[in-house]
């Protein structure tokens, strides 16, 4: 069924009655051509541009909760392309192109609004590497835009210029970033898959591998065993736990990353800031609430809920730059699982296995990254070459020596 | 989350700085003939797991002692809070 404003009106004249499922609720076939596990963003991404781009229509997505219940449902839902580095910036910059083509190829109202980003800068030294990654974008294709202190005040006038230690002397401003309603990019993706055949099977956790002569066959599920011939793993979070049942370990911990909601309030913050001092980043959701986050708790967790000091250090941040903020009531907060690679970059790659393909490493980031990933890692499963803006994105080049850390942290995960 | 250190007592894991896996004491033999490929595994892979972690964490905030802590990744429980030292020391390690 496809939407329109025909179609609103004509069902708020018979009363609603005609609106169907999005997508379907299928029994697992025996085999499939293609298995996606993990019924994220990312994975279902995947679905979507495996049948569009590349016309298969023999897959399933393989989903062990309900689909949208991992991060793609937890995370503050910013977008950008503001990366530095060759092998980062042309893929997420396909990715925000993708996004601005989202809702028409989708057919979905995924609220991509395109608010824009400001990073604040505080000294000197920050007004240069930000004129740096600014031009790095530009070289990319990416939009970038130096502002000094005065043009920020005019846009957000409450923040706190004056700070003795962090006083604000600018931003590098991307205009086209900005937020997307995250679960609608789950329902929109999966509503896009399964009218084109791929079948969305959740509750049903795979629990193995079967691989015969070094060559993954399928998986074993909690309904049963499910063959194919290639298998691709999106299962962010998770990515330790799902790979060891192939026998591999990964340049990957799993940390845990909170998410912040304050009460509705009237329209106040325009577009999405963040601190260019601490780890803070804060928007205003359409509902009025303030969503924030900063750094992720800093130790391995599965949990899915973190501690206080870093509630208390992200309240910091918001104070920090944002006063203000201190009068809003805190209304809910959450945690989510990232899988924090050791370069802060993620992978999409075949693995030593034949047959079976990883998409994984997004750290705190890959909710922008979404349709990038799904159009890469589509690619790469359906022809068994990266995509040209995922060539760095290997599990080798930690070997190899060509890591691509944005932050120059090295090989320590929980400081990405 | 509460660390019990061995000679300071209870202590909040706030005032610790925290490095990762404990298997980073198992540092390989440069010497041997396949030193590139163990160094690669020792820096880049870890094992991840959902369950108990043996970890190491640093008081910074405190008496500047490492520790190797064995925690559950699923639940924050703390079990075990050994002195690095100690342990480096009981694989035949000096000082
Ligand atoms: C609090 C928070 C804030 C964030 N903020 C941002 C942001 O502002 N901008 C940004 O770009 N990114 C952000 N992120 C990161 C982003 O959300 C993730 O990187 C991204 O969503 C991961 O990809 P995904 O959507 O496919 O993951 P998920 O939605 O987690 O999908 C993985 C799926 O795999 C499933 N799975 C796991 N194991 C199995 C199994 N054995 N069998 C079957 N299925 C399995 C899980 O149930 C899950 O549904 C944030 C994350 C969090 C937690």
């Amino acid at each position: 069924m496809r939407y329109s404003g025909f179609r609103v009106i004509r069902e708020a004249l018979r009363g609603h009655t005609g609106w169907g499922a999005a997508w379907r609720d299928p029994e697992p076939k025996d085999h499939y051509d293609i298995i996606v596990i993990g019924g994220g963003g990312h994975g279902l991404a995947t679905a979507h541009y495996l049948a569009k781009v590349h016309g298969q229509h023999r897959v399933a997505v393989i989903e062990k909760g309900w689909i949208g219940g991992g991060n793609v449902g937890r995370n503050t839902t910013i977008i950008r392309s503001n990366y530095l580095l060759d092998g980062n910036e042309p893929f997420y910059e396909l990715s925000l192109k993708l996004w601005e083509g989202l809702e028409q190829d989708l057919n979905y109202n995924a609220m991509v609004s395109q608010r824009g980003i400001i990073n604040l800068l505080h000294s000197d030294a920050q007004r240069d590497a930000y004129i740096r990654r600014g031009n790095a974008m530009m070289l990319n294709g990416a939009d970038a835009e130096l502002l000094d202190a005065a043009a920020v005040r005019k846009e957000y006038p409450y923040l706190n210029f004056n700070d003795a230690r962090f006083p604000i002397k600018g931003g590098l401003a991307q205009r086209r970033g900005g937020t997307v309603r995250h679960d609608a990019v789950a329902w929109g993706y999966a509503r896009g898959a399964d009218s084109r055949g791929v079948d969305i099977i959740q509750n049903c956790a795979v629990t193995g591998f079967r691989i015969e002569e070094g060559r993954c066959i399928g998986v074993e599920t909690e309904r049963g065993f499910i063959g194919a011939k290639k298998v691709g793993c999106a299962v962010a979070g998770n990515s330790g736990r799902v790979m060891d049942m192939a026998g591999m370990r990964l340049p990957i911990e799993s940390h845990v990353l909170q998410a912040f909601v304050s009460e509705g309030l009237k329209p106040v913050l325009p577009g999405v800031v963040t601190f260019g001092a601490g780890h803070f980043y804060v928007s205003q959701s359409d509902k009025g609430g303030l969503v924030f986050g900063g750094d992720i708790d800093g130790y391995n967790s599965y949990a899915q809920r973190g501690n206080l000091p870093t509630v208390e250090d992200v309240c910091e941040g918001g104070m920090a730059i944002m006063p203000m903020i201190g009068r809003a009531r805190l209304l809910r907060m959450w945690g989510g699982i990232m899988d924090m690679s050791m370069d802060g970059s993620p992978i999409i790659d075949r693995t030593p296995v034949e047959g079976l393909y990883f998409n994984g490493g997004w750290c705190y980031g890959g909710f922008k990254a979404t349709p990038a990933s799904g159009y890469c890692f589509a690619h790469l499963l359906a022809t068994d070459q990266p995509h040209p803006v995922a060539t760095a994105l290997r599990f080798d080049r930690f070997e190899r020596g060509y890591m691509i850390d944005e932050k120059g942290m090295g090989n320590q995960p929980n400081l990405h | 989350m509460i660390i019990d250190h061995p000679l300071l007592g209870p202590r909040d894991s706030s005032e610790f700085v925290y490095l990762g896996d404990a298997r980073m004491l198992d540092r390989p033999d440069p010497d041997a003939p396949d030193a590139a490929r163990a160094f690669y595994e020792y820096g880049y892979l870890r094992d991840n797991p959902a369950g108990p972690h043996r970890e190491l964490w640093f008081h910074e905030g405190g008496d500047r002692s490492w520790l190797v802590v064995t925690r559950d990744t699923v639940t924050h429980e703390i079990t075990r809070v050994e002195m690095a030292r100690d342990v480096a020391r009981a694989k035949g390690r000096s000082t």
